[in-house]
């Protein structure tokens, strides 16, 4: 074993059994280039544009001008562009891939979309606009938010919220709301175990008191506890369907009828009703407000790749209370309504979430995506997506722990356990890092909680079954050699451009700013 | 007195009024490696089976539940600079807190060692 260092300080050594250089002498590896960080590669005394002497100006600043460089390192232009694009290899990305990350729904944004997004009578208008000058755009809100009701089976939904968790507060803050209408004190909210992580963070966050409600052994909120659980100090139950263990909530109608004869409210979390979507209307299982994710179920880009957009449909009952500024129609066109007044909306608005109407170039792509669809469309979108969770529930369960696939089909993704490795010292982690030297996005892991080292696979509809059988294969090799040789296994990723990284150092001296040693 | 512990992972030493609180190996085992530990402010009110404290791992940031009932007059400064006491001596110097006790008929529930191993091994 040679011991050489390389030139950017790492020793090359030969990889144990395979006669093969780990580290090259640039620490490139082929055309994965090695990158350093701007502050490591560029200078404070070049630039990338030539720029004429700096006329002496006039103070205007009072004193309050900068009196040191900001010690930013300058690049040409071909150096630049080298730079971001080196490091964007390095990243993984739907259009590269496919990106099982569990709750996450990542599927592909289809470029329709994007096409109809940069119409420039979307793209280049301003929210300050006159009204009259841009009907195109508050039809499309209005057109939007009505696929959004009929899907959900809701009579009104609040377009402005900007994401999923933003969606919750806009929905229990329309609960409490409501409750202050009427003089209501209640404040518990029940929230299951097999819920999201976001649920009773909102719910504490608009000051009610969280109480978890257990998991029964199928995955499922345990009905008795939740009944035995309700009286008159619950103001809502916080219930996500499907669950975050992929499974459909069978008893949701029945605990709404029982929240509401006790006189509270039903949140429903929306993160996964790419499920359901045009084969269940949450309307119909008595939910009085739901948001939804247009950048999980209806394609818009997230993860890096655009903002979220959670509008949040809402019952009879919670509607008075939605936030301004809303979309309504006019004798003479469509109005966007900023102020609440008797006229317009009751005068019960608990007021405004956002500085204009939301996500503008979101709803774009959402509605395209419907329109593009269809109903039977989007159906069938629930229906694929349903199917690929299985397909892989149903290729790995006999290899990987599957803790609930004895209570019948996952919705969209499916959960496993890494009980299958005890004994061997493995766990999630070194499952999901040797996953990633196959060349593939790691699932979810170590969420959700109530399995041990979850794994948790969204396949999403839009992956091949040549694709899914290339993930099934990754994961059926990765899972049978752990067992067999577990010691080879413990210091993945081998060949990513990172080794595995000190997450306990990073986290517990995390060092957040680069810090030039020399200049400081 | 010996020490008790909690079916949520929790242990107990009482003398006299006073009780020091902390979290089994078990469960340092199982979270992985601390990286930061919330814990109650002198004064605070806990109940038992109620939230006291955070303690966050690299994988997950988890409850620490109050075994019995009191009033919490110390936490472990020590684990503000190194919360890996929590993994290196979770049952000695990675306590968590010390509370005196409101009622201490609420100790009768809890396990002592024999029992907390058994229903460890029973996971």
């Amino acid at each position: 074993m040679t011991t050489a260092m390389n030139n950017v300080g790492r020793p090359t050594r030969l990889v144990a059994g395979t006669g093969a250089v780990a580290e090259t002498f640039t620490g490139n590896k082929a055309l994965m280039l090695e990158e350093p960080l701007l502050f490591e590669r560029g200078s404070l005394d070049t630039s990338g544009v030539d720029l004429p002497p700096v006329p002496p100006v006039p103070d205007r600043l009072g004193g309050l001008g900068r009196d040191a460089v900001i010690g930013l390192p300058g690049f040409s232009e071909p150096e630049a562009v080298r730079h971001y694009t080196r490091l964007s290899r390095q990243n993984y990305a739907i259009d590269l891939g496919i990106f099982p990350l569990g709750s996450c729904t990542m599927k592909h944004n289809p470029r329709l979309n994007e096409k109809m997004a940069r119409l420039p009578g979307f793209a280049d208008i301003h929210p300050l606009q006159p009204q009259s000058t841009v009907q195109g755009a508050l039809e499309l809100i209005d057109v939007l938010a009505d696929w959004l009701m009929k899907l959900t089976g809701m009579p009104a939904v609040a377009m402005s919220p900007k994401a999923g968790a933003h969606g919750e507060l806009c929905g229990m803050v329309a609960i409490r709301a409501a409750l202050d209408a009427k003089n209501d004190p209640r404040r518990v909210v029940l929230v299951p175990e097999s819920a999201h992580g976001t649920n009773p963070a909102t719910a504490a966050f608009c000051g009610f008191t969280v109480e978890n409600i257990p998991a029964n052994d199928r995955g499922r909120v345990d009905l008795d506890a939740m009944l035995a659980r309700l009286g008159p100090d619950v103001a809502a139950v916080m219930i996500t369907n499907p669950n975050t263990c992929g499974l459909f909530e069978p008893d949701l109608k029945r605990i709404s009828d029982a929240v509401h004869a006790v006189g509270g409210y039903v949140y429903c979390d929306g993160a996964n009703f790419n499920a359901i979507v045009g084969r269940v209307r949450p309307g119909d299982l008595g939910v009085d407000a739901m948001h939804i994710n247009l950048h999980k179920t209806f394609s818009t880009p997230h993860g890096g790749g655009g903002p979220g957009s959670g509008p949040v449909v809402l019952s009879a009952a919670l509607a008075p209370f939605a936030p301004i500024p809303f979309v309504r129609k006019t004798a003479t066109g469509l109005e966007l309504v900023e102020e609440d007044t008797a006229g317009t909306h009751a005068n019960q608005s608990f007021g405004r979430m956002v500085a204009f109407h939301g996500q503008m170039g979101m709803f774009v792509r959402a509605l395209s995506y419907m329109m593009s669809h269809g109903a039977d469309g989007l159906r069938q979108v629930a229906e694929d997506a349903v199917l690929n969770a299985n397909y892989i529930l149903a290729s790995l369960k006999d290899l990987y722990t599957a803790p609930f696939a004895a209570s019948g089909p996952c919705m969209h993704e499916a959960l496993f356990s890494d009980d299958f490795l005890d004994g061997t010292g493995l766990s999630t982690l070194d499952l999901a890092k040797a996953l990633i030297d196959e060349g593939f996005h790691p699932m979810t892991v170590y969420f959700p909680l109530v399995v041990h080292g979850a794994m948790l696979v969204e396949p999403t509809e839009t992956e091949s079954k040549a694709n899914l059988d290339q993930l099934i294969g990754a994961m059926r090799h990765v899972a049978t050699q752990m067992l067999a040789d577990p010691d080879a296994w413990r210091t993945g990723p081998h060949f990513a451009p990172r080794r595995r990284l000190d997450e306990t150092l990073a986290a517990r001296k995390p060092v957040l700013a680069f810090k030039d040693s020399e200049a400081a | 007195m010996s020490r008790l512990y909690t079916q949520d992972h929790e242990w107990i030493d009482v003398a006299g009024g006073e009780a020091t609180v902390g979290i089994t190996d078990y469960a340092q085992g199982q979270l992985g490696d601390v990286v930061f530990v919330d814990l109650p402010d002198a004064g605070r009110a806990v109940t038992k089976g109620g939230e006291a404290a955070v303690v966050e791992s690299v994988k997950a940031a988890s409850d620490v539940y109050a075994p019995v009932s009191g009033t919490v007059t110390e936490s472990n400064p020590a684990l503000a600079d190194d919360p890996s006491l929590v993994n290196s001596a979770p049952e000695a110097d990675g306590w968590f807190f010390k509370l005196t006790l409101s009622d201490a008929s609420e100790l009768d529930g809890l396990m002592d060692k024999a029992a907390y191993d058994a229903f460890v091994a029973s996971l």
